[in-house]
């Protein structure tokens, strides 16, 4: 039987009535309609689908809605104030950080998230933390300047 | 048959999916007689529709439109999957328009709007798009002048033209004037009157210029639509029913399992079981319920343990299209093996890999008023367009395709599968139908790049130089197959096989296979002959592009001081669809694991249209073509595949990413060819030697195998 499930994604207050397995990815896309958020494995190994919960990295693939019933989500679609860039997605202009650009939503959640714990973050920090997003166009050079970009590397 | 497609034909490799309906047989014995049925489906999946017309006589408003707000919008077939073609055609545009990038509009692979340029496949889109999209925007540029001049009432002469400004005599008129002032659409429907100035390569402002990706903004904001990002109205998500294994024929189901269930519509046609849902979560439970109650009968597949004597095996001489071209015969090959005192004889293994395209396989498909509208993600448009058609026997305007740029392809997604099975689900379901494969169906029901095997047999004459050359590729193909080295009595040859996996294109196709073979085989003679591995190449190359690559790349490494310090060095060169390429590497291998990777490769195809894509393309090929070098591998058994998923079927990651330098020789005096497939081929020979001088053991197979 359906529940309902009440969760705060990009500011905003939502209540869906969904499966409690149901991955949050589908919420997030198909009840939302925030398709920034990208499948890439359903099993939590390419990081294409991550967003951040209450300040978390997190790959909503594998995260069910009731795991983030009562919590915040942030998605790429609430990172910009307006029309100002967040300065991870700037700095994923600047340093032409995408090929295809499929896996950047998710790239640019996991480094907001590591840089707001380490602003600083080394470069050995970086390659730890943005490992396990995976990038087929194998762009991951100008990925990294990304980041290191935004660290003010 | 034009020059574009003639150069699809040489470079594509792709089967056909394996399953049909039920209906469409019925609808092609009906209209045509059983004989012709397989006749049709195989024409309709290379089907070149009317609208492919030659270029000269294009009228030009079939290429772009100008807009009140003095934006151009230009139209072409081809598709971005993250290869650039967006921002180059572009740039192209702007560049013979005279105008800002932000003033172009590109519309790409829409079969009912665009201009059909082919597909996107064979680095074709440098040599054969950008130069037709540059000739029309020229000749239109030609004609607004021309319109211009007889608004301001002046002759063409007296009119400069400028970023979207005409001048004459102090008077000043914008395009955005011109198109409110004078009958613009008009006059471009005319063809061009004849040859159009195009910018010569040392006047180009746009072109040649760095230039970030057009549409940037919109992939960071997360706005941009890929293909299975589209929403419709009313849609539906679909699932499909796969088999359990390769082969395997649905004996029983009971459909009722998953009809029974809230909101869903199942639906079997043949062979083809799938179900739609208001949700994929709902549809994906369905499908579970459906494999619940399937019964399957399975047939016995070979498994990867034997490849490579399962492709021995089943060997064909002759070698059919594939084995014609592309390979040099000259002298008598056995004859100079026989009498050669110092000969090598190796054999070379080339796993299947997949593409993995971080977008899997997507289409919606609509269905309005017996028309159908499918948005996919896939390299071929038109070519979807028609399995369309043959599959539920569309004709006319019945049918349009429209790929938005797409999450990959690296000649992956040459076939339409998503796009036929979302429009068999939308048409039983009776609404919009949003169908995404999974990781897993993706890497199982997609197609490989080919496994091969390459034998070379070689020899060397008294003075150190290679006197004869066989080569024989069992099943990967024939790109890159002719030596580049000079050789007096030499055959090389490819033998097809039957493949156990489902084969077709890949960045770069068979030219990566054939560069490994060649180039560890030549390593393995210059040690034959006691000479250092640079100078036995250069020994056996003409002067020219090859060459010049080869030095470069040499000089940047500093190849000589790395030698004479024993380092564990290696290098590899090679040259396909018109670019040159050579890489250099040096590694320590530490317990099996490659580690302390430095690459320093040469590139050069032509004149650079955008150095920043560039250099992100070729740096993207060398690390994914150490994908490929090291760890890719399909592992399959009992027709199924072992490793479908990023878990076990390991694709680089940040931290393989390896030091770099680069050398793009800039040759403005030559043709831009493209870029995104030939500066894959030379890194997994470079590496191979490389480990060869830190192991002292010659691995002949990609992935290499360290131990």
């Amino acid at each position: 039987m359906p529940d309902r499930f009440s969760l705060e994604v990009n500011g905003q207050a939502h209540s869906v009535e969904t499966d409690a397995q149901r991955p949050l990815l589908d919420v997030l896309r198909e009840e939302l309609s925030l398709t920034g958020t990208k499948y890439g494995c359903g099993e939590g190994a390419c990081g294409a689908c991550t967003v951040i919960v209450d300040g978390e990295a997190t790959r909503s693939c594998i995260t069910s809605i009731a795991e983030v019933d009562g919590r915040r989500v942030e998605t790429i679609e609430g990172l910009a104030s307006g029309v100002e860039l967040h300065r991870v997605q700037q700095a994923f202009i600047d340093q032409s950080a995408m090929q295809c650009g499929y896996c950047v939503p998710g790239q640019i959640m996991n480094a907001v998230a590591l840089l707001r714990t380490e602003p600083q973050a080394t470069g050995e920090q970086i390659v730890e933390a943005m490992d396990g997003n995976l990038c087929r166009c194998c762009n991951y050079r100008n990925l990294r300047a990304a980041v290191e970009q935004a660290a003010g590397r | 048959m034009n020059d574009a497609n003639l150069e699809l034909e040489r470079y594509e490799l792709r089967e056909p999916q394996r399953y049909e309906f039920a209906t469409d047989r019925r609808v092609f014995n009906a209209t045509l007689g059983a004989g012709l049925m397989l006749l049709l489906a195989r024409d309709n999946s290379h089907a070149q529709p009317g609208r492919r017309q030659p270029r000269r006589g294009e009228p030009l408003g079939d290429r772009l439109h100008v807009a009140e707000d003095g934006i151009v919008t230009v139209l072409t077939s081809k598709v971005e999957v993250g290869q650039g073609s967006r921002t180059q055609i572009t740039q192209a545009a702007a560049e013979e328009l005279r105008l800002p990038i932000e003033k172009i509009q590109l519309v790409m692979a829409d079969t009912e709007q665009c201009p059909d340029d082919g597909g996107t496949a064979g680095s074709r889109t440098t040599p054969s798009t950008v130069p037709r999209v540059r000739s029309a925007c020229a000749a239109a540029r030609e004609r607004l002048v021309e319109l211009a001049a007889a608004t301001l009432e002046v002759e063409p002469g007296e009119v400069q033209y400028d970023r979207g400004t005409f001048t004459t005599a102090g008077r000043t008129m914008s395009l955005a004037d011109l198109v409110r002032e004078a009958e613009v659409a008009e006059s471009l429907q005319a063809p061009p009157n004849g040859e159009a100035q195009v910018r010569r390569v040392s006047e180009w402002q746009v072109l040649g210029v760095p230039t970030n990706k057009v549409g940037a903004e919109a992939i960071v904001t997360g706005q941009h639509r890929y293909p299975s990002d589209y929403q419709l109205p009313g849609m539906e998500y679909g699932k499909v029913l796969r088999p359990p294994s390769y082969g395997a024929k649905l004996t029983s189901i009971d459909l009722e399992a998953g009809q029974k269930l809230e909101g869903v519509t199942v639906v079997r046609d043949g062979d083809f079981v799938g179900c739609t849902a208001p949700s994929s979560w709902q549809a994906g439970k369905a499908i579970e319920a459906l494999v619940a109650t399937a019964e399957w009968e399975t047939v016995d597949h070979p498994s990867s343990e034997n490849l490579f004597t399962h492709l021995k095996e089943t060997a064909r001489e002759g070698g059919g299209r594939r084995g014609r071209r592309g390979g040099g015969a000259a002298g008598d090959v056995d004859a100079a093996l026989e009498s050669a005192n110092q000969s090598i004889d190796s054999s070379f293994e080339i796993a299947y890999i997949q593409h993995a395209p971080m977008e899997p396989r997507a289409a919606v498909a609509e269905w309005s008023d017996g028309k159908l509208t499918v948005w996919t993600g896939s390299q071929q448009p038109s070519r979807v367009e028609g399995e369309l058609r043959g599959a539920f026997g569309l004709r006319g305007d019945g049918v349009r395709v429209i790929v938005p740029d797409t999450g990959g392809g690296f000649g992956g997604k040459h076939t339409g599968e998503a796009a036929v099975e979302a429009a068999r689900l939308a048409k039983a379901a009776g609404k919009p139908v949003s169908l995404r494969w999974t990781r897993e169906e993706e890497f199982t029901w997609a197609y490989f790049r080919p496994a091969g095997l390459i034998e070379v047999k070689a020899a060397l004459d008294d003075q150190g130089r290679i006197v004869a050359w066989d080569f024989a590729n069992y099943n990967s193909g024939g790109s890159a197959l002719d030596t580049p080295y000079r050789v007096p009595n030499k055959r090389e040859r490819v033998l097809e096989c039957d493949s156990p996996l489902r084969q077709g294109s890949y960045r770069a196709l068979a030219s990566t296979a054939n560069t490994f073979a060649r180039e560890v085989a030549m390593d393995e003679l210059a040690e034959l002959a006691g000479v250092d591995p640079l100078d036995f190449r250069l020994a056996h190359l003409e002067e020219g592009r090859l060459r010049n690559v080869l030095v470069a790349a040499t000089e940047k490494f500093g190849w000589r001081k790395r030698r004479a310090e024993g380092r564990n060095i290696g290098l590899a060169c090679g040259t396909e669809k018109g670019s040159y390429v050579a890489a250099c590497v040096e590694a320590d291998v530490v317990d099996g694991e490659v580690q302390n990777l430095l690459v320093c490769q040469a590139y050069e195809c032509g004149a650079i249209h955008n150095p920043t894509n560039l250099r992100s393309q070729v740096e993207g090929a060398i690390v994914m073509g150490l994908g490929a070098a090291l760890r890719e591998a399909m592992e399959f058994s009992d027709g199924q595949i072992q490793n479908a998923s990023f878990y076990s079927y390991e694709v680089p990651r940040m931290r393989d990413l390896p030091e770099m330098e680069l050398v793009l020789v800039n040759r403005p005096d030559l043709p831009s060819v493209g870029a995104g497939e030939t500066p894959i081929i030379a890194i997994a020979p470079a590496l191979a030697g490389a480990v060869y001088a830190a192991t002292g053991g010659r691995s002949r197979s990609m992935p290499l195998k360290l131990g």
